[in-house]
């Protein structure tokens, strides 16, 4: 049986919209109009969309934060709104902006209640801890109030805290938004080791396109509240046929060079200084080392392909 | 397992927690006290100020209204140590804190009266037994085995018929964010309501807030029960030993508004 599998999942929310000076007209907007998903354990999957796509919404309502309007989900075989505590101690949220440690308190404290809130023996707690603070780096400001803490800082102990307890999944909400790119390396990749040992599932949504390549082996792509698509990474680049580019600024007019297989001129500006390759195959460092031979090469930047921008483009496709 | 700790070491991790942060304000807390003290005697002595334009209230001697007043009092400060500080929900719903509530593997109610217990108001409930136990000894009660037994669960029902006002009313920011005051006309407003004989009031609003609500309930029939005399206002003479039967049902209302205030809550946007 699937570790999280929800049916026809819908959310929706009662909007009051103005319809003359003082009337209000009352609308039913669905934030998530109908989600099936079926999610093994172990997998680690990317739940991506652009902005109110119903993302949150859906982890709330697997968290048992907010009740379905209608369809159903099962996560650990439990219901999430009806079995919420005994849900809550078998699963691990790391929503960005709900802390769930103790502002005040230093970071170690919030860790020691965690033990008692979630009821976990101690040499358990103790071993797990250790796991976190040798792969987090947390020892440095274990002892520092929450509330003085980098929100790099402050994300590694969320998610330490949402580990403690030893959770069968892991929900995590845009856990490197806003980080820098020392924290947000540290994050990724002690992420990527906890679900390569394939005991944690893990749940995450995320715009940060290097968190999906590191992390999603698994993509559902939702917009407007469905899903749009669902499946790895190359086949949504395959399906829509994205490309990373490559723009290169030269200091002679373009030539016409020949270029590996793989790249392909898109654009050249008018003046030819300026050229954009695409890349369907091969690797920008063959792409480079190819140009650097004709010796005017002066500069180079790699565009990562835009997931919102696919997204986009999967969404106005008719279905 | 030996070494697992219990839901009530969870309960009083968080109660820990809780007094260890609001130690962090020293200052505050010392002058949240003090503000607090004042308080308190404020609502004693508005019943001494108006026995000084008047001898009687509804019929009530000066020590016979003292003995209601402190009842009320005793009642709503036990209560505000408890659940007072359920209005910090409004801010959770707001603000989206509401969230982490939930994701815990404990009962909400729970988690917000310990998490967020102030101990100032320890003091309060203090001061109220004390002026509670001055009143008792003015008042001319003739005590009885029933009565004892009255006097001691007479100010925990009364808490409690406040607790579920308290309660009930911030279940309506699940619906409406913005409805403190609202909600406070109940709580505090029954809190005014209840120092007073219900005589005093008009019929209209009597009947609302002394028997629909149940505020006459907390202090006015215990009250009656504890000084011998029949209602003045004819009620059956059975009503004034009801108080824990009408608590029982207040408690019971409350805790149904509340699950299905929690199953409408919206969240916020992440």
């Amino acid at each position: 049986m699937p570790l999280i599998e929800t049916t026809g999942l819908r959310k929706e929310f009662t909007v009051r919209r103005k319809a003359g000076r003082f009337r209000r007209r009352r609308h039913a907007v669905a934030a998530v109009d109908g989600i099936d998903l079926a999610v093994e354990r172990g997998e680690m999957l990317g739940y991506i969309g652009p902005n109110g796509a119903g993302k949150s919404t859906t982890l709330k309502m697997l968290t048992g934060v907010l009740s379905p309007s209608g369809g159903e989900a099962r996560v650990c075989g439990l219901r999430p709104v009806a079995q919420r505590t005994r849900l809550a101690r078998r699963i691990g949220v790391v929503f960005g902006q709900r802390s769930q440690l103790w502002w005040d308190l230093p970071l170690r404290e919030s860790f020691r209640l965690l033990r008692y809130v979630y009821r976990v023996p101690s040499a358990e707690h103790a071993a797990r801890l250790a796991e976190c603070r040798r792969l987090l780096d947390l020892d440095e400001f274990l002892d520092t109030p929450v509330r003085q803490l980098s929100l790099g800082q402050r994300m590694r102990g969320e998610i330490t805290a949402a580990l403690l307890h030893g959770p069968e999944v892991l929900f995590l909400d845009e856990p490197t938004i806003g980080l820098d790119v020392v924290s947000k390396q540290a994050v990724r990749s002690f992420l990527a080791d906890l679900g390569a040992a394939g005991d944690t599932t893990l749940v995450l949504t995320t715009h940060d396109l290097a968190d999906i390549e590191k992390l999603c082996r698994r993509l559902v792509v939702i917009d407007h509240g469905r899903v749009v698509h669902d499946g790895s990474l190359a086949e949504l680049h395959a399906r829509y046929d994205s490309r990373r580019r490559v723009v290169v600024d030269l200091d002679a007019p373009w030539d016409g060079t020949p270029v590996p297989a793989g790249a392909t001129v898109e654009t050249v500006a008018a003046d030819g200084f300026r050229v954009t390759f695409g890349l369907a195959g091969g690797t920008a460092g063959d792409l480079v080392a190819a140009l650097a031979g004709t010796g005017s090469l002066r500069d180079v930047s790699v565009l990562e392909p835009d997931i919102e921008e696919v997204v986009a483009r999967l969404y106005a496709e008719p279905a | 397992m030996a070494d697992r700790p219990t839901t009530a070491a969870a309960y009083r991790a968080l109660l820990g927690a809780q007094l260890r942060a609001q130690t962090q304000y020293r200052f505050s807390f010392a002058l949240d006290t003090a503000a607090s003290a004042l308080i308190t005697l404020l609502d004693v002595v508005s019943v001494l100020v108006l026995f000084r334009v008047t001898p009687a209230l509804a019929g009530f001697s000066f020590t016979d209204s003292l003995l209601i007043a402190g009842l009320a009092n005793a009642a709503f400060q036990l209560c505000d140590m408890c659940v007072g500080n359920i209005d910090t929900m409004r801010e959770y719903i707001r603000t989206g804190r509401f969230d982490a509530v939930l994701l815990r593997p404990l009962r909400v109610l729970p988690q917000l009266v310990f998490g967020d217990f102030s101990p100032r108001r320890i003091g309060r409930a203090a001061q109220a037994l004390v002026v509670l136990v001055v009143a008792l000894s003015l008042a001319d009660v003739t005590w009885t085995p029933a009565r004892t037994v009255l006097v001691v669960i007479a100010p925990l029902s009364g808490a409690v018929i406040f607790g579920a006002v308290f309660v009930a009313g911030s279940t309506t920011a699940f619906w409406f964010v913005e409805s403190g005051e609202f909600a406070n006309a109940f709580t505090y407003g029954g809190r005014d309501f209840t120092i007073y004989p219900v005589g005093i009031y008009p019929g209209w609003f009597r009947a609302v807030f002394a028997y629909s609500l149940g505020f006459a309930f907390v202090a006015y029939f215990p009250g009656l029960a504890l000084l011998g005399r029949p209602d003045p206002l004819g009620t059956p003479g059975f009503l004034p030993w009801c108080s824990p039967l009408v608590a029982v049902l207040a408690a019971t209302a409350a805790a149904l508004v509340w699950r299905v205030g929690v199953r409408h809550y919206r969240s916020t946007g992440s």
